[in-house]
Parts: C-alpha cells; sequence; structure tokens
C-alpha cells in the first residue's frame, strides 16, 4: 500500500534531486507483496511469501539524462544515490531530445476507478491457497495410468505504484493478481515424457477459475501423444489464443518509437499504407474496467486513451513516447499499448478447424526468432495436423518460416475467443499459405 | 539502520591465497559491511528450523548496477541501481520454504524465517550450531580495478570509439546503439550446518548492435561480450573484436536467403554452437527434472547416450568466464563436472536437493538470480571437448546441408525433448563446400536423437564470451556456452518450400 510518508519520500527525493542540480526530476515509488504455493503430487514442493519496495527516479541535469533505482530507501542514502546519479549524468553527452512530456498531455485525474484491486486481497487465507492448488492435483492425480507428475501451483500478488513529475503530474495505481496453475508430465513414446499445462488468473479471486485447471491440462497432454513431424510444405494455420499474440509481439515492437528512430522496424516508413490483410484490425483499448493492462496513464504519466492501431490492414499510429517525439519531430502519442482488441468473428477454435480441409492447428510455439528490420521469421511449433475438419495427427519439431507482413496479409479469418485474462485480447486466427518444415 | 559500505574490492582479496586466514578476513568483513553479528544469525538460523525442517540457509546481497547507453553517436543515457536485502530457505526433505527481506534488522529477518520455516510442519527445531566452517578457496575472477573505481566520465569514451569504429569499419552502417554495463555483488552465505561464505563477483557486459542499410535494404545484427571481471576488461582489442565482429554479421547479412527448409545434416560451427550443448542436453541434465522423473533423460544415468568419443563439461571454474562461480549460492565450491564421459552419461547438475535424493555430492550448480529465489540446479559454462577432425573435413562430408555459425536464442521442452535455436547467420553446404550465407532460420530437434546423431568432432574448440543468460522458472542465470565444430546429422532447419 502506498502510505503518506511513501508519498512524502517521493515527494523529499524530487525536491532533493531539484535542489542539488536537476532542472526536471520524475519519481516513482513502488511496493507489492507476493505468494506462492507450489504443490507436486498432493504434497507441498515450495512456498515462498515475501514484499519487497523501490524508488526509481529519472534526473535531467543540464540538457543530461540518466534513470536510478534502489530499494535502500533510507533518506541518508537516498541523499548519497541522487547525488552520485547527477554526477553521473553529468558526463553525459547532452541529448536536448530529453524531457519531461509537455504538462498538457498528463492525465488529470477524475475518471472513474479502473477496479484493479481487489478489496479481498488480504483475507484469502493461505491453507484456502494450498487447497486451491491441491484441488487442481486432484483433478489430474489418478486419473491416467501414464501420469508421470502432477504439479500445481497457487500464486498471488499486490502492486502499488505512486508517480510524480517535477512538472506537475501525480498519479497513484495499485492491482492485485492471482494465478492457478496445473502441468501434467506423462509417459509417452520411448523416453519421451511429454508435458502440458493450463491456467487461469485474474485480478479478482472471485473470477478466478478454479475447478477444470487440472483437467484441461491433462486432456491437452493426452491429445498430444504420439506426436510425429510431417511433410514439409505451404499449408494454412490456425494458432490458438494461447500462442496467438506470439506473433503480434515483433509487429508490436515494430512500431514503438524507439524502433522507428533506430530504423530498427519492418513497418518503418509505413504510417497510413496498407500492409497487411483486410481483416487485421488491432485497436489500444486502454480503459477497460476490471481487465489486466488497463490504465489512465503511462510511465511518463502521459494519458491513454483509445487508440486505432491497424485499421483493415492499415498502419494508424505508432507508439511514441516524448523522447522519440522530440527525436523525430513527429507528435507524440503513448510510449506503448496497453490492451490490444481486435473486432471477432464467428467462430471459436473449434468452428476454425471444422472449417479447414488441410492444414496445421499450432498450439504452441518452442523458440524461434524474427529479424527486426525485414520481419523475416521462423518459429519452432508443436499443434496437430488437421484433415477434413478434425485433428488427426499430433505433431512436434516442426518450424514455420516466413515474412510478418506476408503472414498477416494472409490472415484468412479472425476468431471470437480471445482470454480475456490476458492485455492482449486476440482471438484464434487463421492463416492462409504458411511454410511448414519437418520431414 | 546503518549506511551500506563502499564497494571497493575488500583488501584481503588482493592477496588471496584461500587460506584459512583469508576466509576469516573475508568472513569478518562480511559481518561488518553486512551490519550483522553471529549471535544474530543463529538465531535467525534457529527460527528458520524451528518447525523441524531439516536444513536452512541464509544468502546475503547487496548488487549495484551501472550502465551507459550509446545512442545516435553519443554516450547520452546513464542508469543504476542498487538491490539490497536477504533470503532464508528452509528445506524440509525435497520441500522447499523461502522468503526474503530487503532488510537485515534482526526483526525483519526473523520474520522471514519464520515464514519459511512453514515448510516444515513440527513442533519442534533443532540446536543452532557455530558457524565454524569455510568453504570457498575459489578465486576465478580476481578483480585489478573494480567498477567502482571508475566515473561515467572514464568508461564513456570507450564506446564513444567503438560507435566510431563501426561507422569506420562500413560505409552502410546507419545507426549503431552500444551499452556498457557493470554490475558488483557482494554475497555473504551460511548455513545451519556451521558454513559461511563470502564472495565478491565482478560483471562486465558490452554489446554494439548496428543497423546497415544498402539500397532499400535494412538488416541488423550484433556482437557482445561478457566476463566476470573488473575495468581491466576496457581493453582497445576487446573493443575492436566487438566493432569487427558486429560489422561483420551485419555486412553478410544482405546476401543471405532463407533456405529451404526440412530434415538435413547440420555442421554446428564452433564457439556459440555450444547453445546446442544447453538446450539439447544441459538443461535435460539438471538434476531438479530427473528426480522428479519429467526429463527425457531421467532414466539414463551411467547410459550411453552418444559416440564414444564425446565428452561434455559444465564447469564452474574457468578464470573470468561469465558462468564461473567461486562458490555456488548453495556453499558448494565451483568446479568441473563432466556430464557425458566418453559417450556415457556420468552426472545430472545438483543442487543440494538432488544431490541428497541421489545420494551423491552436490556439484556446485546451485544457483539463483538474487536473494529473491531460491537456488535451483542451473549450468555454468557448459561445453564439448575437442575431437579428432578439422572443420574443412567435416564440412567435406556433407553433399546438402547448413552450417551454422551465429545463434541468438534457445529452448527446450525438458521432458518431450524437443529444443530449438535461432541461426541469426550460417551459410548453406553444397557439395562439401559453404556456398550461400543464409539467415534468420530457427532449427529443432530432439535431445536424445540429436546427441546420438553427433557423428564428427572438431579439434577447433571455442568458448563463445557473448551475454548468454539462462531462463528458468523465472530466474535468469549468467552462463556460457563452447563447442568445437561438429556435425549433427539430422535436424529440421526453418525455411521456405518454394
Amino acid at each position: 500500500m502506498i502510505s503518506a510518508e511513501h508519498k512524502k519520500l517521493a515527494q523529499w527525493a524530487m525536491e532533493f534531486a531539484l535542489k542539488n542540480g536537476c532542472q526536471a526530476a520524475r519519481v516513482s515509488l513502488y511496493n507489492g507483496s507476493n505468494s506462492s504455493y507450489e504443490i507436486r503430487d498432493k504434497k507441498i514442493d515450495r512456498l515462498q511469501q515475501a514484499s519487497e519496495n523501490a524508488l526509481a527516479i529519472t534526473l535531467y541535469v543540464d540538457g543530461k539524462y540518466g534513470n536510478y533505482s534502489t530499494n535502500r530507501l533510507q533518506k541518508v542514502e537516498l541523499e548519497k544515490f541522487i547525488r552520485n546519479g547527477i554526477e553521473s549524468a553529468r558526463f553525459l553527452a547532452e541529448d536536448k531530445a530529453r524531457t519531461l512530456p509537455d504538462a498538457s498531455l498528463y492525465y488529470k485525474g477524475g475518471n472513474p476507478n479502473l477496479e484493479l484491486y481487489d478489496a479481498k486481497f488480504e483475507t484469502v487465507q493461505p491453507d484456502n491457497k494450498v487447497k486451491l492448488a491441491m484441488d487442481v492435483c486432484d483433478e489430474i492425480m489418478g486419473k491416467d495410468p501414464r501420469i508421470i507428475s502432477a504439479e500445481a501451483s497457487y500464486s498471488d500478488g499486490d502492486n502499488f505504484s505512486y508517480l510524480i513529475a517535477s512538472n506537475g503530474f501525480e498519479g497513484e495505481s495499485r492491482s492485485s493478481y492471482y494465478s492457478l496453475y496445473g502441468g501434467v508430465s506423462i509417459k509417452g513414446d520411448g523416453d519421451a515424457r511429454p508435458q502440458d499445462y493450463w491456467y487461469d488468473s485474474s485480478l479478482y479471486f472471485d473470477t478466478l477459475e478454479k475447478a477444470g485447471i487440472g483437467r484441461k491440462a491433462l486432456e491437452r497432454v493426452t491429445r498430444k501423444l504420439g506426436q510425429k513431424k510431417v511433410a514439409s510444405g505451404k499449408m494454412p494455420m490456425i494458432v490458438d489464443n494461447l500462442n496467438v499474440s506470439r506473433l503480434l509481439s515483433p509487429v508490436l515492437n515494430a512500431i514503438t518509437g524507439s524502433a522507428i528512430q533506430q530504423k530498427n522496424s519492418f513497418l518503418l516508413d509505413k504510417l497510413n499504407e496498407k500492409v497487411f490483410g483486410d481483416l487485421f484490425t488491432l485497436t489500444d483499448e486502454p480503459h477497460l474496467p476490471k481487465a489486466v493492462g488497463a490504465r489512465y496513464f503511462d510511465g511518463e504519466g502521459v494519458a491513454t486513451k483509445r487508440l486505432p492501431i491497424f485499421e483493415n490492414g492499415v498502419l494508424k499510429t505508432y507508439f511514441i513516447d516524448t523522447y522519440n517525439a522530440n527525436k523525430l519531430g513527429v507528435p507524440q502519442t503513448i510510449s506503448s499499448p496497453s490492451i490490444v482488441t481486435m473486432p471477432l468473428g464467428t467462430k471459436d477454435l473449434n468452428g476454425l478447424v471444422a472449417s479447414l480441409d488441410k492444414g496445421i492447428l499450432v498450439t504452441g510455439f518452442n523458440g524461434g526468432n524474427s529479424n527486426s528490420t525485414t520481419g523475416d521469421f521462423s518459429f519452432g511449433i508443436e499443434g496437430f495436423l488437421v484433415e477434413n475438419g478434425q485433428l488427426v495427427q499430433p505433431v512436434s519439431e516442426m518450424n514455420i518460416t516466413g515474412n510478418l507482413i506476408t503472414l498477416f496479409g494472409n490472415l484468412a479469418e479472425v476468431g471470437n475467443d480471445p482470454r480475456l485474462s490476458s492485455s492482449r485480447r486476440i482471438p484464434s486466427l487463421l492463416f492462409s499459405d504458411v511454410n511448414f518444415s519437418g520431414l | 539502520m546503518a549506511m551500506i559500505g563502499s564497494l571497493a574490492v575488500p583488501s584481503f582479496l588482493g592477496s588471496w591465497t584461500g587460506s584459512k586466514e583469508d576466509k576469516a578476513a573475508a568472513i569478518s568483513f562480511a559481518l561488518d559491511y553486512f551490519g550483522i553479528n553471529e549471535t544474530d544469525l543463529k538465531k535467525v538460523l534457529a527460527a528458520a528450523l524451528e518447525k523441524g525442517g531439516d536444513y536452512a540457509d541464509l544468502f546475503f546481497e547487496h548488487s549495484y548496477y551501472n550502465n551507459i547507453g550509446l545512442q545516435d553517436g553519443s554516450v547520452n543515457r546513464a542508469s543504476s541501481s542498487i538491490d539490497f536485502g536477504m533470503g532464508v530457505r528452509v528445506l524440509a526433505g525435497n520441500q522447499t520454504g523461502y522468503a526474503y527481506v530487503e532488510d537485515v534488522a534482526l526483526p525483519e529477518m526473523l520474520k522471514a524465517a519464520h515464514t519459511a520455516a512453514r515448510i516444515a510442519t513440527g513442533t519442534s527445531g533443532k540446536a543452532a550450531v557455530n558457524l565454524t566452517e569455510l568453504p570457498g578457496s575459489n578465486h576465478f575472477y580476481a578483480v585489478k580495478t573494480a567498477w567502482d573505481e571508475l566515473s561515467v566520465k572514464e568508461k564513456t569514451p570507450y564506446l564513444q570509439k567503438l560507435n566510431d569504429r563501426i561507422f569506420a569499419l562500413d560505409n552502410r552502417v546507419t545507426k549503431v546503439s552500444a551499452g556498457l554495463g557493470d554490475t558488483t555483488s557482494h554475497i555473504f552465505f551460511c548455513n545451519s550446518e556451521g558454513q559461511m561464505f563470502y564472495d565478491y563477483r565482478p560483471m562486465v557486459t558490452l554489446y554494439a548492435q548496428c543497423i546497415m542499410t544498402e539500397n532499400d535494404k535494412i538488416e541488423n545484427s550484433f556482437a557482445s561480450r561478457s566476463f566476470r571481471m573488473g575495468a581491466e576488461f576496457l581493453t582497445d582489442e576487446r573493443m575492436e573484436e566487438v566493432a569487427q565482429e558486429a560489422v561483420r554479421k551485419t555486412a553478410l547479412l544482405f546476401q543471405a536467403i532463407k533456405p529451404k527448409g526440412g530434415e538435413m545434416p547440420v555442421v554446428m560451427g564452433a564457439g556459440g554452437s555450444g547453445i546446442l550443448l544447453h538446450e539439447a542436453i544441459g538443461h535435460t541434465f539438471e538434476a531438479d527434472f530427473n528426480r522428479k522423473n519429467t526429463s527425457i533423460f531421467a532414466d539414463k544415468l551411467n547410459k550411453k547416450v552418444c559416440d564414444e568419443h564425446i565428452n561434455v563439461l559444465d564447469d564452474g571454474t574457468i578464470p573470468f568466464n561469465r558462468g564461473s562461480v567461486n562458490i555456488d549460492d548453495e556453499g558448494v565450491e565451483g568446479q568441473k563436472t563432466y556430464i557425458v564421459r566418453e559417450g556415457i552419461l556420468t552426472s545430472y547438475l545438483h543442487d543440494r536437493i538432488s544431490a541428497k535424493h541421489y545420494g551423491v555430492r552436490p556439484t556446485g550448480n546451485g544457483r539463483r538470480e538474487s536473494f529473491r529465489m531460491m537456488p535451483i540446479p542451473r549450468m555454468r559454462a557448459t561445453y564439448m571437448e575437442n575431437g579428432n577432425y578439422t572443420e574443412e573435413e567435416i564440412i567435406s562430408t556433407v553433399k546438402h546441408g547448413i552450417y551454422a555459425a551465429n545463434f541468438t536464442n534457445g529452448q527446450v521442452q525438458i521432458g518431450a525433448g524437443d529444443f530449438t535455436f535461432f541461426v541469426k547467420d550460417g551459410y548453406l553446404i553444397e557439395n562439401g563446400k559453404l556456398t550461400q550465407p543464409i539467415k534468420d532460420i530457427n532449427i529443432i530437434g530432439n535431445g536424445p536423437k540429436a546427441l546420438a546423431d553427433i557423428t564428427m568432432v572438431g579439434n577447433n574448440y571455442k568458448m563463445d564470451n557473448g551475454t548468454w543468460t539462462c531462463g528458468k522458472d523465472g530466474q535468469s542465470c549468467p552462463v556460457t556456452c563452447g563447442m568445437p565444430s561438429a556435425l549433427v546429422s539430422k535436424l529440421t532447419v526453418g525455411g521456405e518450400n518454394e
């Protein structure tokens, strides 16, 4: 919890920096707590609990810039720490683009509470936490003779932060989280011990999915027994809602201000151009109440707002923070997306699979990477070969390879099943003509 | 609470011989440094065992991180952070209780101890033992000049020179970003078996990312070096090496293509190819997965897993190596561990829990990211010893395949054994010769199969001293890997099919 004393300390640190040579400063103070209970085969394997705090300060000294953080919050140490920070920054090259945001861009308060903190947080008892994880184990153990190991965990935490800037920003945020996980190892072919998992997470204890996690994990591992690689070739690909954001990350990275300013982006100079398929529409929806990722201001205090990112394949915005806006000489937007949403189609994952003559359903990625300047990618995958709308063969040890422009250009259908526990609310997606390498 | 001391190299380290006197001086320094005393430590250990735990340890850490960054031709960014705290671990059989606090006042430490103690469910604990045993004679990363003796002023010219050198090497360079990071950690440890150690751990990381433009094509690559070393790291030779490598790796990409995908032989180049060992066998040899019977190698101890000419080690003793540990994070001496000897799986990588489970001595692989985390089995420097072939001989046996030179990342599924690594650049092999450069492809294989498919090992062993960071259970850990060139007769190479 951020107390009045915490706020006073943050304000003191900011004033101390201003008195000792900084023209501007921003301070954030964080504290939080976490606990986790890991169960293996119905026995507590690990328990962990802690709370922590930290202060971070960004200093603007004679056109120079540094940022510093510490978990030593005694004033006598902070004084030395801030003085050292100022002294260090003075040795840097001047960089006129380093400024606080214009105060007119700050979130000014007054919006309704985003309701990211569960008032129940303090009241969930350790015994109850252990029991929830035990119950997950119960859904697995004894249900299949091939089971080698059942793991489950319950974890939760709360986070509080307070942010102030010397040109007139003050903001506070708090959130809680709960997570319940189940994982299963099972005897497979030869020495293989395939594993799979399922989990749910939520900002609220009451809405955390508590039943069915273990069952789902077991179902996911048993259905993939007998995995093998199939012939290389170009096929349609469905990626499920648990994994699809992996494909989106390099796209979102490519439209950040720093990627654009450093010319490290395959989407450089593409603003307002059609780069992807008609079905590719993405929107940043930062103000959804009770939603993971919701926020009224970013790490600089700049107010968030609903922002179209792509409309029917046309790139509508870059995510540009103060520094890169100054460098590029363009208006700033926001430093990063908050909650990414997509207009939904009509089918869920099963519906997408049922409509596919032949292709591969991807249910997990295994390594891989992409080239930030060209958009070329290559990822390991596992999943299922689909024929005539049926999962006919579990597959693994295969790669997909291509270019993100082509991939999202070939987006053929959008599902209706985003996971609402994620800040990337992307449903299952169907792509045509993806290169698979196997046999 | 007292102010935490400066980070100069403690004087006794200058003439370290590992003698009993040296170690006693180190302990006395550490107690003083953290403002703690043996009486209180014994109280905290007793509280940790109050519910009947078998074993407890206390891990104290004070770390300073400094970074400077260069972008658009000037060093215009500095950052530092301080992390301080202590963690209490309690073991009851294979079970672990863990708690940490960011303060070393006795009531705070006791709070953590009471929390961690709850992993055991008894009502009475062991009596506290005297802290008398002092493991930890190793000195693999002696520091000549401590990082805190250098101000930002003295570091910036180095990055500036690196930047200027990269631009001078190739006129297609359009952007360079570079960074220099140093970390200094003071670690103090004690446990309920009466052991104590102090370790002074330096780390430095230098990286350069290079962006080049040719006609309308833009490519990027990078080079980095990391060592457990003081400021003597900053030599002109090293700067030149990083500059050359960043430029060479980026320039190559303009001619590179994506190969046709599918199963084919892969020649792993010397050095960074050690990522194959890290992913294909290193993780699956970590003993926590094996004691839980969830690793694909769980039944393979003392069995033949590959060609009898192959030896693989995980080594914490290489001087100044990023993966080296004088002593691991649970009081076990840093050591050199053969995991495969003459083709036989000879040892898993153990922490205390798994060593007890298997009835063997711990191998010094119990490592943790920080005081916030419990130790778990982790790799250090993982590499294969030399074989008999020249690289040329190996390549000459391949009619059609891939030569993998540089890598960015890898991953493994412990139970299924499927592992991957991403090849940033390499070459096609056609009729026994390197031909067309290739780039940006993922390679995937299965651990036991790939290991058994290593048919030729080169005589050109090389350690890769890039900034390898391994992730497991949410913990990051510095590691390295190395390898001579080797032929894997069959792996699945990503690529396009028409």
